[in-house]
Formats: C-alpha cells, sequence, structure tokens
C-alpha cells in the first residue's frame, strides 16, 4: 500500500472509530447506570456494584402493572394491525378495483395526521362518545387506525413484488382461492408480515400520548407513562430508579428483535426467477 | 382427456382486444401449439383456458361443456407456468404432490405418488430441497412434475422451455414429446419459437394481433403458409419473400423483379382475382429450395453476395438485393461454398409459393 493511501486510510478508520464512539457511549450509560448505586450523569463503571435499583423497581406494583397493560396494549395491536393489513393488502393487490392505488395513497396521508397529535381532540371525542374511555380496546383501537395505513402501503409494495403465479398454479391444481391464500400466499408473504408485525410493534410499545390522554386510571397505564412515577414531585428524574425500569422496558422489544431475525430472519423470498 | 373449443371469443383489456374473435376446435388427445410473437395473445388465450382469465365476449368449452364462467379449481386442468411457480417455502415432494393435498389425498399416499413421478423425470433423488436449491433444468421439471402428478382433462403449457438454455431445451423438447406419444394427452402448449412447435404440435395454430391466421398441422404450415406472416413465421430460417410485379401475356402470368428470373405461370381462375385486386405479388420461396446455379439458367434470383456461413452440415448463402431485401439459401453441404461477388441462386418452379398484394396465399399456382 502506497504512503497516502495507508495514511487516507488511518484518517477514515479513525474518524470512524470517533463517531461510532459518540454513538456507543449513551448505550454504555444505559447499560451502567441500572447498576450503580449512586446518580451520576456521567459514564462510569458501577462501584459498588448493585442490583438495589431493580428490588426497588420491582418492588414498585404500578410500575411493574405497566409493564403488563404495555404487553397487552401492544400484542393486541399488532395482532389487529397484523391481520387487518394482511387482508387488505393482500386484497388491494390482487384485486382489479378501479382506483385501488388511490385509496391506499389517501389512506396514508390521513393517517399521519390520525395518530399524530393534532386528532387528539377527535379522537378524545370519539372514544368518548363510544364508552371506551380508560379501556386497553381504546388504545388499541387508535393505534391500529394510525399505524394501518402504512402497513398496508408497505405490505402490499411486497405483495405486489411476489408473482402472482404462485396462487394461479395452485387455483389450477385445484385449490380454493381461500386454500391458495392460506397455503401459497401467506407463507410467501410472511417476511412482509414480519416486518409490520416488529414495526408496529415497536410504535405501540414506545407511544406516550395516545394511552395518555385516553386512559385515567393507573391500573391500565402503560410503560410509556409509568416511567413517570421515578420522577420526583419536583419533577427531576430519579437517575437510579430511572435507568433501572429504562432497561426493564427496553427489553421486550430487544427480546422480539433477537426472535425475530432468529426464527424468521429480515429478508425477503421474492420469485425463483425473474 | 377432454376436447376444447373456443368459440368466438374476444378479451379485451379496456380498449385494446388481445384476442378478436378466436374460434377453434382441439380434439380429445390432440397436442395444439398456439404460435405467434410476443404480445400476440398466445397467453391470453391459454389463460382464458385455465379460467385464469375470463373472456369478455364467447364460449369456451372442455369436454364439451361450457366452462366459460367455471373457477379454475372447477376444470380438472394442469398448467406448467413460464415462471415455474414453484412454492419457495416448500420442498419439492410437497411442491409435486400439492394438487394431491387439494384434492384430500394423505400424506404417505400423496407422496409416495409425487416420488413416482419425480423418478420418472429423473429428480427423485432432490425430492426434500427447495426450489431455490436447484438449477433451472430441474425447476422446470419439478413443475413438470407437478402438472403430471394427478389425472387432468387438459394439460396447458405457457413458454415452458422458454428459461432454459438451448441444450436442455432440445431434451425437454424431445421428452415432452415422447411424453405426448406415451400419454396421448390434450394439450395446449403457448410458444414464439416455431422449431418447438413444429417438434410438438398434431396442429399449430399460428396467431398474429389476437387473431389466429392458420390453423393446420406442422406440414400444411410448413407446405402451404396461408399468409407472408405465416410463411416469414414457420421455417429456420423463414421463407423468402420477394415482391414481384406481375402482368397477365398471352394467357401466362410474367413475374418481374431486379435480377429474377421465373418462367411464366399458367393462368388460374385464382390468379386471375388476385390479379384483379392488385399487380404486386409477393413470391415466396424457402431457404432449403434454392441452391447455387449457373447464370443464365431459367429459375434464378440473382445479387451480390451478402454472408456466407458454414455452420458443419449445412450452409447459409445470403445475397442482398438492396433496400435490406435479402434472400438466403440453405445449401446441404458440409464444406464450405466457394462463391464469386455475385451469386445466382436457383430453384424448380414447383417449390415456387405466390400471395397476393394483400398477403394472402393464391392457391394451386402449379395447376
Ligand atoms: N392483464 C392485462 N391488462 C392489460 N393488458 C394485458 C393484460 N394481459 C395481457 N395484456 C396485453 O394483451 C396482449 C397479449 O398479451 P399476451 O396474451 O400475454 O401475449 P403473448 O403471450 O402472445 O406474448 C399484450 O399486448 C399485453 O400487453
Ligand atoms: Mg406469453
Amino acid at each position: 500500500m502506497k504512503f497516502p493511501a495507508l495514511f487516507g486510510r488511518i484518517a477514515f478508520s479513525t474518524l470512524a472509530a470517533l463517531i461510532g464512539a459518540a454513538f456507543a457511549l449513551p448505550l454504555l450509560w444505559f447499560l451502567f447506570a441500572p447498576f450503580n448505586a449512586r446518580a451520576e450523569l456521567g459514564l462510569a463503571i458501577p462501584d459498588p456494584f448493585t442490583l438495589s435499583n431493580f428490588n426497588t423497581v420491582f418492588g414498585n406494583g404500578f410500575a411493574m402493572q405497566a409493564l403488563w397493560n404495555s404487553l397487552i396494549q401492544a400484542v393486541g395491536g399488532v395482532i389487529l394491525v397484523g391481520a387487518a393489513a394482511t387482508l387488505a393488502a393482500y386484497a388491494l393487490s390482487r384485486s382489479s378495483i378501479p382506483g385501488k392505488g388511490a385509496v391506499t395513497y389517501i389512506l396514508l396521508l390521513f393517517s399521519s395526521v390520525v395518530s399524530g397529535s393534532a386528532a387528539m381532540v377527535p379522537i378524545f371525542l370519539i372514544i368518548s362518545a363510544a364508552g371506551l374511555m380508560d379501556t386497553h380496546l381504546a388504545v388499541i383501537l387508535t393505534f391500529a387506525g394510525g399505524l394501518l395505513p402504512t402497513a398496508m402501503f408497505i405490505l402490499r409494495d411486497f405483495i405486489d413484488s411476489i408473482p402472482k403465479s404462485y396462487e394461479e398454479s395452485a387455483m389450477v391444481a385445484g385449490a380454493s382461492p381461500v386454500q391458495a391464500f392460506f397455503d401459497v400466499a401467506l407463507p410467501v408473504i410472511r417476511p412482509g408480515i414480519v416486518v409490520i408485525v416488529v414495526w408496529s410493534f415497536v410504535n405501540i410499545w414506545g407511544s406516550f400520548l395516545i394511552p395518555f390522554i385516553l386512559l385515567r386510571s393507573s391500573a391500565n397505564m402503560p410503560a410509556a407513562v409509568a416511567i413517570y412515577s421515578f420522577y420526583s414531585e419536583a419533577g427531576t428524574p430519579v437517575v437510579t430508579l430511572l435507568a433501572a425500569y429504562s432497561l426493564i422496558y427496553s427489553l421486550p422489544v430487544v427480546a422480539l428483535y433477537l426472535f425475530v431475525s432468529w426464527r424468521f430472519g429480515f429478508r425477503f423470498f421474492g420469485g425463483i426467477k425473474a | 382427456m377432454a376436447s376444447v373449443a373456443f368459440s368466438k371469443v374476444t378479451k379485451s383489456f379496456g380498449e385494446f382486444k388481445a384476442v378478436s374473435d378466436v374460434s377453434f376446435d382441439i380434439g380429445d388427445g390432440e397436442f395444439v401449439c398456439l404460435l405467434g410473437p410476443s404480445g400476440c395473445g398466445k397467453t391470453t388465450s391459454l389463460r382464458m383456458i385455465a379460467g385464469l382469465e375470463t373472456p369478455t365476449s364467447g364460449q369456451v368449452m372442455i369436454g364439451g361443456e361450457d366452462v366459460t364462467h367455471f373457477h379454475p379449481k372447477d376444470r380438472n386442468i394442469a398448467m406448467v407456468f413460464q415462471d415455474y411457480a414453484l412454492y419457495p417455502h416448500m420442498n419439492l415432494a410437497d411442491n409435486i404432490a400439492y394438487p394431491l393435498k387439494v384434492r384430500g389425498e394423505a400424506v404417505s399416499k400423496r407422496h409416495a405418488r409425487a416420488k413416482e413421478v419425480a423418478d420418472v423425470l429423473k429428480i427423485g433423488h432432490l425430492l426434500d430441497r427447495l426450489p431455490s436449491q436447484i438449477s433451472g433444468g430441474q425447476q422446470q421439471r419439478t413443475s413438470l412434475a407437478r402438472a403430471l402428478v394427478y389425472p387432468a382433462q387438459v394439460y396447458l403449457f405457457d413458454e415452458p422451455l422458454s428459461n432454459l438454455d438451448a441444450k436442455l431445451r432440445l431434451e425437454a423438447r424431445g421428452f415432452l414429446n415422447h411424453l405426448q406419444r406415451d400419454m396421448g394427452m390434450t394439450a395446449v402448449y403457448v410458444t414464439h419459437d416455431q422449431a418447438e412447435a413444429m417438434a410438438l404440435a398434431t396442429r399449430i395454430a399460428v396467431m398474429d394481433q389476437g387473431r389466429i391466421v392458420q390453423y393446420a398441422s406442422p406440414i400444411e404450415i410448413y407446405r402451404r403458409p396461408a399468409t407472408t406472416f405465416v410463411a416469414n413465421f414457420v421455417g429456420n430460417p423463414p421463407m423468402n419473400l420477394v415482391e414481384v410485379e406481375a402482368t397477365k401475356d398471352d394467357g401466362k402470368l410474367q413475374l418481374k423483379a431486379d435480377g429474377l428470373t421465373i418462367a411464366a405461370l399458367p393462368m388460374t381462375d385464382a390468379i386471375g382475382t388476385a390479379l384483379a385486386a392488385g399487380s404486386k405479388l409477393t413470391l415466396g420461396i424457402r431457404p432449403e429450395h434454392l441452391d447455387v446455379a449457373g447464370a443464365g439458367a431459367p429459375n434464378t434470383i440473382t445479387a451480390p453476395l451478402f454472408a456466407n456461413e458454414n455452420m458443419g452440415p449445412e450452409s447459409l448463402v445470403t445475397i442482398d438485393r438492396g433496400e435490406g431485401a435479402r434472400v438466403t439459401a440453405r445449401i446441404f453441404t458440409d464444406d464450405h461454398i466457394a462463391l464469386g461477388e455475385t451469386v445466382t441462386l436457383g430453384f424448380a418452379a414447383d417449390h415456387v409459393h405466390l400471395f397476393d398484394s394483400a398477403g394472402k396465399r393464391i392457391p394451386e399456382i402449379n395447376g
């Protein structure tokens, strides 16, 4: 290697390492702080190393119930979004309804409004008129409404890229449309559905505003809201407990990613021949 | 096995007619090829037999029954797709056995049958592989096995060999021909490759722009093409077409074109009718009916040499009559032919085809 090229590589690697470190630091803090008895905003190796923060957090009934609530709302939302988006996207992709392209685009346009804060007042009024205030169902339905258009859009694109001849060959071989869907189309679409499931889970799991507005009782609040119970009356965070709770709060999402990439892999099948 | 029939079938996509007013009959046990250039409506016709497309008007019959509005699953047909359409998540055994699965056969029974068919097609050792783990030729045979695993009334093929390389294609073509002799199946086979159609078909339907221009046996299509389109599509290389100016002289037909000498042809009623419509006729001669001749011989065509290609058992000699009008002779010799700058190609009068000014064949020109 010539000297200038070598120098260039060293400079590039150093720069990349610095940028990497800048991103890694908060993550390291996030991993170390929960095990530190003293509240520190700087990065420090826990000394002494302790699990007492976790003890306190696990002893907090409200915070633990909130994690369970988050799970109910996220899983409920994911099932609704996954099932509805799959069926809707499949229909939009395979049928020849006139104007089906426009339908998806208009829905997509409005969806950014629905889950945005601008729509909070109407959503509040609708949910309250439906008598669903302070229920998990209210949160699940609102998220489903907000996430569905994007999920449909992504999935429809994915299904469009899968040759129709899969289902056609199944039907010619004697399968009904329903059989062709479940035996042939669904398994081929599955990688796309997995993407939707992970994406909507992460979205619901991390959301604060919608549950905060639609829920009343502390027994129904999800973790994103419960985090505020680790703030003192004066509004300053109790860093030690907050860090421990945050770590627990982020584990299900990490676990979901690991499970999905182990079980399905984030890959698309596509056709065998172009 | 069953017969298939189209009766005045039209299929429009919006304003565009992909298939227009097509009628034909396919007898029980016949192997019919739909032959034509890309976009002429072959696949659309096949898909209407399968029920994957519904005609805009007209009827489709299978086994004498009107199936125009039947769902594909109720037609008892088998189809091989151009892209094979193998299910990527199922191994070969499950792929091949899928038609039996939807017919409610038990797993052990359908896998035994899949193995049987796979063995015949020499893919029996690959049954636990996924489609992505086998070669293109093996994928093609898998899709064929899936079509053959159950007894169907009609077998449909949509360019099943077009994704194979030349050598595999010849092999698969021979196998399909053997299969047809063996099973006597009713088959409709779509292709744009005239050699495939000639080799496999009991009858060929030549299609052009959504219509059937000729429906006849391969030999008939080769010997008596109905139009210049058919003449130019069938044969390798296709028939040479030379525009000629025709005049009636002394009760005989005189044909004139640059470099062409041809003895006057006897007049017939058909020629008379054609001449009345226009005097610009088209003379057709197949490359294999041309040979190098001495200058001054009676039936010849002369022009500067364009190409002289020796391909082993035969040579293709092409002369250029100007403005891209070329004439090719196919000469059966395994030796290189020494030629001068100008070449004269000769032909026998009874190998001449004549088409009227609209491109339609003038029948019986040699009496
Ligand atoms: N679903 C469709 N929508 C619109 N046009 C179509 C559709 N299917 C086929 N066509 C058109 O019909 C014509 C015939 O198509 P096809 O039957 O596939 O031709 P071939 O198989 O002979 O190449 C083509 O011009 C094609 O673009
Ligand atoms: Mg086609």
